[in-house]
C-alpha cells in the first residue's frame, strides 16, 4: 500500500494506492489518518480510485478512520470508488455510514 | 454423497499475515484451469483472506509455532477450501450480526459474513483436540445454455 498526501482547498487528500488488506494496507491507512489529524487535518479526503483490494480489516480501518476525524469534529470523505471496492462497502451496509462522493472535485466541494 | 475429489493440493502456513498471499496465489493459480469466471474468483479470493485472517488472528493468535493447515479440493462440480487453525474453537453462532445498527461502525466482525457471502456453502468443524476446520464451498459456473445457467444462480447457507 502506497499513499500520497497533498492539499487542495483546505482539504487533506490521502491518495491510496494497493491493498487494504491486514497486515500491509490497514496499518498504513490507520497510520496516514493518525498523522493527519496529528498535524490538524479536519478534512480528509481518501481518494480510492487506485485500491486494488480490500478485506474485512481494511474496510474496519475506514470505519475508525472516520470516527476519529468525525469525533474530533472533521470530516472524512471517500471518492472515486472502485466497482468491487464499493461492493465491499454496499454489502456491510458500510455505505449508508459513510460519506462517498464520486470524485475529487465533488469530494472537495462537499466540504464547502 | 461425496462426489469424488479430481485435484487436491495441500499447503501449510506459519502464523503470519504475509504467508495469505502465498496461499491466494496458489488459489489464483489453480482457479485458471476451472470453469469459474474471474469475478467470483475475486470475490473467492477475499473470502479464502477472511478466512486465513480468522485461522492466523484469532484461531492461532498470531502464534509463529502454530500452523494453518489450507485444502484446495476441486471436485466434479465445485471446489472446497478448508482452512483449518491450531486454536481452541469458537461459536458461530455467537457472532454478532454486522448489519445491526449497533454494530455497523464496529471496526470488526465482518469476515465470517462476507466468506458467506461470497461462497456458496460454508460450515465448520471442530476437532475434539481444538482447532477450527472451516470449508468453503464454491460450485462451478453452469456450462452457457444448461438447465441449470438458465435457472440462474442462488446463494446457500
Amino acid at each position: 500500500m502506497k499513499i500520497d498526501k497533498r492539499q487542495r482547498d483546505g482539504a487533506t487528500i490521502l491518495d491510496l494506492q494497493g491493498r487494504i488488506t491486514i497486515g500491509e494496507g490497514d496499518v498504513a491507512l490507520r497510520e496516514a489518518v493518525l498523522a493527519a489529524v496529528g498535524e490538524g487535518a479536519t478534512n480528509i479526503l481518501l481518494n480510492m480510485g487506485r485500491v486494488r483490494s480490500i478485506d474485512s480489516s481494511g474496510v474496519g480501518e475506514l470505519v475508525a478512520a472516520y470516527t476519529t476525524v468525525t469525533n474530533r469534529g472533521g470530516k472524512l470523505r471517500l471518492f472515486s470508488m472502485p466497482k468491487r471496492v464499493l461492493g465491499v462497502l454496499e454489502i456491510t451496509q458500510l455505505i449508508t455510514v459513510l460519506d462517498i462522493l464520486e470524485d475529487e472535485a465533488e469530494a472537495v466541494a462537499s466540504l464547502a | 454423497m461425496p462426489e469424488p475429489v479430481h485435484q487436491t493440493i495441500r499447503l501449510s502456513i506459519g502464523s503470519r499475515y504475509e504467508n495469505i498471499e502465498l496461499v491466494k496465489a496458489v488459489l489464483d493459480e489453480t482457479l485458471e484451469s476451472l470453469p469459474i469466471d474471474e469475478e467470483t474468483g475475486y470475490w473467492m479470493g477475499i473470502a479464502l483472506r477472511e478466512a486465513l485472517t480468522n485461522a492466523i488472528k484469532h484461531g492461532n493468535a498470531l502464534d509463529p509455532e502454530k500452523k494453518v493447515d489450507v485444502c484446495l479440493a476441486v471436485g466434479e462440480s465445485g471446489i472446497d477450501i478448508t482452512v483449518e487453525d491450531q486454536g481452541s474453537g469458537f461459536d458461530p453462532g455467537a457472532v454478532a450480526d454486522p448489519l445491526a445498527p449497533d454494530n455497523l461502525l464496529k471496526t470488526e466482525g465482518r469476515g465470517i459474513f462476507y466468506m458467506r457471502k461470497f461462497m456458496d456453502k460454508i460450515d465448520y468443524d471442530f476437532g475434539a483436540g481444538g482447532g477450527t476446520k472451516v470449508r468453503l464451498h464454491k460450485k462451478f459456473d453452469a456450462p452457457a445454455g444448461s438447465a441449470e445457467a438458465n435457472q440462474g444462480g442462488a446463494n446457500e447457507d
